[in-house]
């Protein structure tokens, strides 16, 4: 048997207690998951909102689409499209290789990834320049660069990121135990390519 | 639910299962657009059954056995003390740390609303804190199992005493696997 003892109140007096400690997070959430899950619903919203755009536009005003004279470079957004998918596969690469330890691996996977998104990038400011048509020239011009531009400004952050995270590597920052890093940036690359596969479905090719 | 941005890993997969989607309802869609448009919906709806049925990793798994580095003969209790507990009855000699839930109604919980909550979990924390001499006393999460689910990370205890109604009880005993009684 036990022995247990009842503690009663008393009055509390003169005690080196200060207060309890801070609490532990709750296991239900994590604040790092939190912050994903904030970020992925502004993301959804803020797309969202652009899209809302383009459904109006397109469907409830009945604008063609593109608007003649205006062409769309479906071809170009098309191989355009491949890069930015090959460029996830290296990621994907980068990623498997660290977690075997594959340091070179990684490194040759972040580098391919980052030359593939500026790829991207430059093509895409091409694209811009030879497009034939302005923000200032009606609907379907200024809801085909805010789309396109939205996903391009989130193209440049992930190039952003890439760039510390190649710097790094190649500075031997990452190993097979410690790769947050790389799996961060990672899944944000994918992100941006899950985005953009939208947008150049609704886009370009619908 | 699961999140397909789990990992880099999931991402990736979860980025192929949008590349078909989005295959499927082009291919319908220069077929015929209300076919484009059904076969979104379905898309949509699928990756969202997808989403919310396929099981989460891990979860199945067996959690892997708590080690107790106790000396022997010594006890360690955890006590949780729903907030307004006044006095709790704990084994003599044993090493006792005490949570008090933070609790909170659903409504609270969901807006994050908990301060006055949280205020009342702290007084009776620092009350008990004053009774129990020796003892450790936290404020744990809104949900009285999740706060001792936190509390076992980081003290392995040997049983959990409950100061609280029978639901209370009944929810801790559901979730934890070392003996579970009243306090």
């Amino acid at each position: 048997m036990t022995a247990y003892s009842h503690v009663e109140a008393f009055p509390q007096g003169e005690h080196e207690h200060h207060g309890p400690p801070e609490p532990h997070y709750s296991s239900r959430i994590m604040p790092a998951t939190l912050g994903m899950y904030l970020f992925i619903a502004s993301e959804i919203m803020l797309f969202g909102a652009f899209f809302t755009a383009y459904f109006f536009v397109r469907i409830v005003n009945g604008t063609p689409w593109p608007t003649p004279p205006f062409h769309l470079p479906v071809f170009v957004a098309t191989v355009n499209t491949l890069i930015l998918l090959t460029s996830s596969a290296t990621m994907h690469w980068a990623t498997v290789s660290i977690k075997r330890g594959n340091v070179w691996g990684m490194r040759a996977g972040l580098l391919l990834t980052f030359l593939m998104g500026t790829a991207f990038l430059i093509s895409q400011i091409f694209e811009y320049m030879r497009a034939g048509f302005n923000t200032g020239d009606g609907a379907f011009p200024t809801i085909f660069f805010c789309l396109t531009g939205l996903h391009g400004c989130h193209v440049f952050i992930g190039l952003t990121i890439l760039l510390f995270m190649t710097i790094r590597a190649f500075r031997g920052h990452f190993s097979a135990e410690h790769h947050h890093g790389v799996e961060i940036g990672g899944i944000y690359w994918h992100f941006v390519d899950v985005m953009w596969i939208v947008v150049f479905t609704t886009v370009y090719v619908l | 639910m699961r999140n397909p941005l789990r990992s880099e890993g999931e991402a990736f997969r979860f980025l192929g299962v949008a590349i078909v989607a989005a295959l499927l309802i082009i291919v319908a869609a220069l077929a015929n657009v209300w076919a484009g448009v059904a076969v979104a919906v379905v898309a949509f709806a699928g990756v969202a059954w997808w989403l919310m049925h396929d099981p989460v990793p891990g979860v199945a798994e067996p959690a892997p056995p708590l080690v107790s580095g106790t000396p022997p003969g010594q006890r360690r209790v955890l006590v949780v003390a729903a907030p307004g507990t006044s006095s709790v009855t704990v084994p003599d000699g044993a090493e006792v740390v005490v949570v008090v839930p933070a609790l909170s109604s659903r409504v609270e919980a969901l807006t994050g609303a908990v301060d006055d909550r949280r205020g009342d979990a702290e007084q009776t924390a620092a009350e008990l804190g004053a009774k129990l001499p020796g003892a450790r006393v936290e404020v744990g999460a809104d949900d009285p199992a999740l706060a001792v689910e936190d509390a076992l990370r980081v003290f392995g205890a040997d049983e959990v005493l409950v100061a609280g109604d029978d639901g209370m009880l009944e929810a801790i005993r559901d979730r934890v696997a070392i003996p579970v009684s009243r306090a």
